[in-house]
């Protein structure tokens, strides 16, 4: 497969686990399947549909062999028809399934989406919670080998914009594996958008059934100067990014946000609250997107934190170009991480030495009178 | 096929309270006490209740906008429905749904959806849900013309025949999207009459005639128990009313006096009476009475409603999830 050109595998950091019951590494693609093969074996209701589910690459080896396993009737193909699959998704799982809805790639979510934000994310409330629909779909990002415009796109922050949808994004094999189970638990729509680089990794993954609760972040790294808020693949880079930093004496703190709604809005401000400035990082565009809710989220509750200006790293606002020194010019990486966190520490003693200066002379000026008690 | 007495005259039952109940809402609409766009299926009743008949209280059905017909013929609380109309805490949705979004759990009513199409292939879902846990059970999706329109019709009807599930789609063609007639919009008719009989059994009926709908519903519902997969039936109707909203809608021009009238000499409700009462099945005394214990009901339903206390603002989020 071209797919093995783009990126070698490598093994996950380790990110110090308190549990270490187990020193089993996995595939992150092996972690996914996993947690599949254990839901369907603990829950009857559960089932795996989905175009190409049961074919020989078996969704990048995610769901490879489960239709031998537990057979055709609950783990089956579709038609390509996104937009009936996934109100015939939505409507099993109001009448009593535990659908897990497999999509190649979250583009062709975008046909789908009259039944996941019309349907699917709006009918427990818009019947005052008489039915719920516990419904799980997935999405794997697509980057690299000329995948251009239509087969990359990573439009979670389209999705982090619906009520009712939950939207999650793993970065780490453990995690693939426990959030994916929680997802299938949840009585509600969860979106688990995956990315095609996180399935070169290799990471620790407990074989028994766990579960990453949903709606809680993670600390990759401590760190005292600067925080790094990172979504899926660029966790790593963001990690991999500090590891670098600390060479140069620079302590950052990576978050890795695992779900994005709901929000864990506790450990953004909680690590700015500590270091007074802030890199965020997605995969996906700038305008309108994950990047710029966590920066809202900080500029309305945190911004006595701030030492500094929010700094954005994000795809650039165009479509992702196939042709290859285009795509490396289109995806940010490590260094463009180390190039903000070294910029912004600057402005941060910087400003926040003017800050002191400018803030002393404007009360002096008799500004705060201007302002009503 | 012979229907019994007893079933006939609750099918005109049925029919007769839908239309009261519509009535009310209809005198009572302009009074701006219901916040809420209604969609009256006045002269479409018989499509509603010469299907329902077939179904338990363990079925499902899939509904649209217009679905006061579908929730009542189905069993759904009459209270609830009109304290759904008045948008209160005691309404089938709790106030959060309004007119377009009924739900009635416990006679199977999953959630009617006021996007055209939609409720097509959650409906197809939930016949996938019986299949899967092999139980004795059918769901019937209702939709218009207009939902005809949409794709998502031909991708889950492809669905259900090749999964043959036990599902029924009703095709309530009343002819009109909004103020688009169907010959603006449709080549011919519709393509699923086309397929080969051993994938689907197709019918077209007159849908204002409860007995040709309730005959075919018949077939229909006893092929998807019996796990011969899906049918549809489509039965030609007329919207009498407006697209949304109390009153004609004939002054806007968009269809003539003549046609609308033409249709109000058929309807299905009018014409069944008529039916019973030459057959001497039922008497004037008794529909009097039939009448008179519908419209208490009715009365008691708007109390209800009336007096109902509306949702408090401090609750606006909740049931955004499950928990």
């Amino acid at each position: 497969m071209p797919w093995s050109k783009i990126k070698p595998e490598w093994n996950e950091p380790d990110f110090l686990r308190e549990s270490r019951e187990s020193q089993r590494i996995l595939s992150y693609a092996e972690a996914v399947r996993e947690a599949l093969d254990q839901a369907l074996a603990l829950d009857s209701r559960v089932f795996v549909m989905g175009q190409g589910v049961d074919d020989p690459a078996g969704m990048f080896g995610t769901t490879l062999n489960l239709h031998k396993k537990f057979g055709p009737g609950r783990v089956f193909d579709t038609p390509l028809a996104e937009t009936a699959l996934m109100g015939v998704a939505t409507g099993a799982a109001i009448g009593g399934m535990r659908p897990v809805y497999f999509h190649n790639r979250p583009d062709f979510l975008l046909l789908a989406m009259d039944q996941l934000v019309n349907h699917a994310s709006k009918w427990c409330y818009m019947f005052g919670g008489e039915v719920n629909v516990p419904l799980t779909v997935w999405a794997c990002i697509g980057r690299g080998w000329g995948s251009g415009a239509q087969h990359s796109q990573a439009l979670q922050g389209l999705f982090m914009h619906i009520p009712g949808l939950k939207v999650i994004m793993p970065s780490s094999c453990y995690d693939a594996k426990g959030l994916f189970l929680s997802a299938i638990a949840d009585p509600n729509p969860v979106l688990v958008l995956e990315h095609r680089h996180n399935f070169k990794h290799r990471g620790l993954v407990p074989p028994h059934l766990y579960q990453v609760p949903i709606g809680k972040g993670v600390l990759r790294k401590r760190g005292k100067d600067i925080t790094f808020v990172a979504v899926s693949y660029m966790v790593m880079e963001a990690y991999r990014a500090a590891e670098d930093l600390a060479q140069e004496g620079i302590e950052a703190e990576v978050i890795d946000l695992r779900t994005l709604r709901p929000l864990d809005e506790e450990i953004i401000l909680f690590s700015v609250a500590k270091t007074g400035c802030m890199v965020v990082i997605d995969c996906g565009w700038k305008t309108g997107g994950v990047t710029a809710e966590i920066s809202a989220l900080v500029a309305e509750k945190g911004m006595e934190f701030l030492k500094a200006p929010i700094w954005r790293i994000t795809c650039p606002d165009v479509p992702t170009p196939a042709g290859h020194t285009l795509e490396e010019a289109f995806y940010p990486g490590k260094q463009e991480i180390i190039t903000a966190a070294r910029e912004l520490l600057g402005r941060k003693r910087q400003i926040h030495g003017e800050k002191s200066e400018n803030l002393r002379s404007w009360q002096s000026d008799g500004h705060r009178s201007s302002h009503p008690a | 096929m012979k229907i019994p007495q007893e079933i006939q005259i609750r099918l005109l039952r049925e029919m007769l309270r839908i239309r009261l109940v519509q009535l009310k809402i209809e005198s009572l609409y302009p009074l701006d006490e219901m916040k809420t766009p209604v969609h009256l299926c006045i002269g479409q009743e018989a499509l509603a209740v010469g299907v329902c008949a077939h179904l338990t209280r363990e079925d499902y059905i899939s509904s649209n906008h217009r679905g006061h017909g579908h929730y009542l013929a189905k069993g759904g609380d009459l209270n609830r429905l009109i304290a759904e109309l008045y948008c209160r805490e005691t309404g089938c949705s709790k106030g959060r749904g309004g007119s377009m979004h009924l739900v009635d759990r416990s006679v199977g009513h999953m959630g009617s959806s006021a996007i055209v199409g939609g409720g097509i292939p959650i409906g197809t879902g939930l016949g996938l849900s019986i299949q899967m846990q092999k139980k004795n059970r059918v769901c019937v999706v209702f939709f218009s013309d207009g939902a005809a329109d949409e794709g998502v019709l031909y991708e889950s009807v492809n669905f259900a025949v090749f999964k043959r599930l036990p599902v029924v789609y009703v095709y309530e063609n009343n002819q009109f999207s909004v103020c688009s007639p169907i010959s603006a919009r449709q080549a011919g008719e519709n393509i699923f009459h086309s397929i080969a009989p051993h994938l689907m059994l197709t019918r077209k009926v007159d849908g204002n005639s409860v007995l040709e709908v309730y005959e075919a519903a018949g077939v229909a519902v006893d092929r998807a128990r019996e796990g011969l997969g899906p049918s549809f039936i489509e039965g030609k109707t007329y919207r009498i009313r407006g697209h949304a909203g109390a009153g004609s809608d004939v002054h806007l021009g968009y269809r003539s006096r003549e046609e609308l009238a033409a249709w109000e000499s058929r309807c299905p409700v009018a014409s069944f009476r008529h039916h019973l009462l030459a057959e001497s099945w039922i008497s004037e005394e008794s529909l009097a009475e039939m009448e008179k214990m519908i419209n208490a009901e009715i009365e008691e339903a708007f109390r209800f409603a009336q007096e109902s206390p509306l949702p408090c603002g401090e609750d606006l989020l909740q049931y955004l999830y499950r928990e």
